[in-house]
């Protein structure tokens, strides 16, 4: 009987390889969890874009909201930037972090393209960038009412990618953020 | 369609900061921070590009933690610090060298486990062999070996 089993050890021993390259498949290896997930987020003290006086985390707190990264020299940006749009135009509060970029090109961004933004943080050196791990725009990060970061999401913001994963957290946080 | 989105999204990852193409250089007040900013870009791995260090990377993200790692240097921070610091922000990822704990002890383990499996595979494989060439012989009854005893007797009568 126990040599019986013997025989299909290969069998098995494929099925199993075939069943983990088959995962490795379908796994994006760029879907990397955020360290900072459930840490407040970062203190930082940066000007605001095309307005006065310095911004800092206490500005996010209060609300759950979206903080977007985005710069003009990011393709990708422009695509998504009609759903942040979209987002805004429902209410839901979106922040914006103009990383590594020039003040001048990303005011004109806003002219041309609208603003969804509340405000938006200009980050010229990318060092609230380092702070927050992002590692490219765009980056779109869950914030709750306390300021703490629940989700990173790297890559394109778009209403699949909001109604598989944002739109679930963001009415269990809203709901939490309405017990208090 | 949707794969068309999935490249079409791919590409866009792709796009690259201000390309630059100089790698820069830095100064250092100690020659042993040198030899530590050597080792330590070589340790820590491009979170952009994903399969390469930060001292191969030209990516604007590894040039950002290549300064971030030269001033952390002339602040005289340790090299467990510096590693901490990174671990905080970019996860266990942006090491190339995971510690020894957490998830990552299965990555330090699994030679040692896979090496003895294999061990123990080759071990069981040669014993059922013996075993089985053993009761081979001791399968033979007293009946058949008298009759192997008497064919034996027989052909050297032959002979």
């Amino acid at each position: 009987m126990v040599s019986r089993l013997k025989l299909f050890l290969p069998l098995i021993l494929f099925a199993m390889l075939a069943i983990t390259l088959f995962r490795g498949l379908s796994l994006d290896p760029r879907e990397m969890p955020s360290a900072l997930i459930d840490r407040p987020f970062p203190a930082f003290s940066l000007p605001r874009l095309n307005g006065t006086g310095l911004l800092s985390q206490a500005d996010l707190k209060g609300q759950v909201s979206l903080l977007n990264v985005w710069a003009t020299w990011c393709v990708a940006c422009r695509v998504e930037h009609p759903y942040l749009k979209q987002l805004a135009q429902k209410g839901i509060p979106v922040f914006g972090l103009n990383y590594k970029d020039n003040d001048a090109d990303a005011q004109r961004w806003l002219e041309e393209l609208g603003d969804p933004y509340r405000f938006n943080i200009a980050d010229h050196d990318g060092t609230l960038g380092l702070d927050l791990g992002v590692y490219g725009a765009p980056e779109t990060y869950l914030v709750d009412a306390a300021g703490v970061i629940r989700y990173r999401h790297a890559g394109v913001l778009d209403q699949r990618v909001w109604d598989a994963v944002f739109q679930p957290l963001y009415q269990t946080l809203m709901a939490e953020s309405g017990d208090q | 369609m949707k794969s068309a989105c999935l490249w079409c999204f791919g590409l866009l990852m792709l796009c690259p900061g201000p390309v630059q193409a100089l790698v820069e250089t830095y100064d250092f007040s100690n020659p042993e921070l040198e030899v530590r900013y050597q080792d330590l870009t070589e340790e820590l791995r491009c979170p952009k590009c994903q399969n390469q260090n930060i001292a191969d990377s030209n990516a604007p993200i590894a040039q950002d933690l290549r300064r971030l790692l030269h001033q952390q240097l002339e602040d005289g921070n340790s090299n467990a610090e510096i590693l901490d610091h990174m671990v905080a922000r970019y996860g266990e990822f942006v090491r190339y060298r995971p510690s020894f704990g957490g998830v990552s002890i299965i990555l330090w383990l699994a030679p040692a486990l896979l090496l003895l499996a294999a061990f123990g595979v080759l071990l069981l494989a040669l014993r059922s062999k013996s075993v089985v060439s053993n009761a081979g012989v001791a399968s033979l009854s007293t009946e058949e070996q008298a009759r192997l005893q008497s064919l034996l007797n027989k052909a050297e009568q032959d002979s």
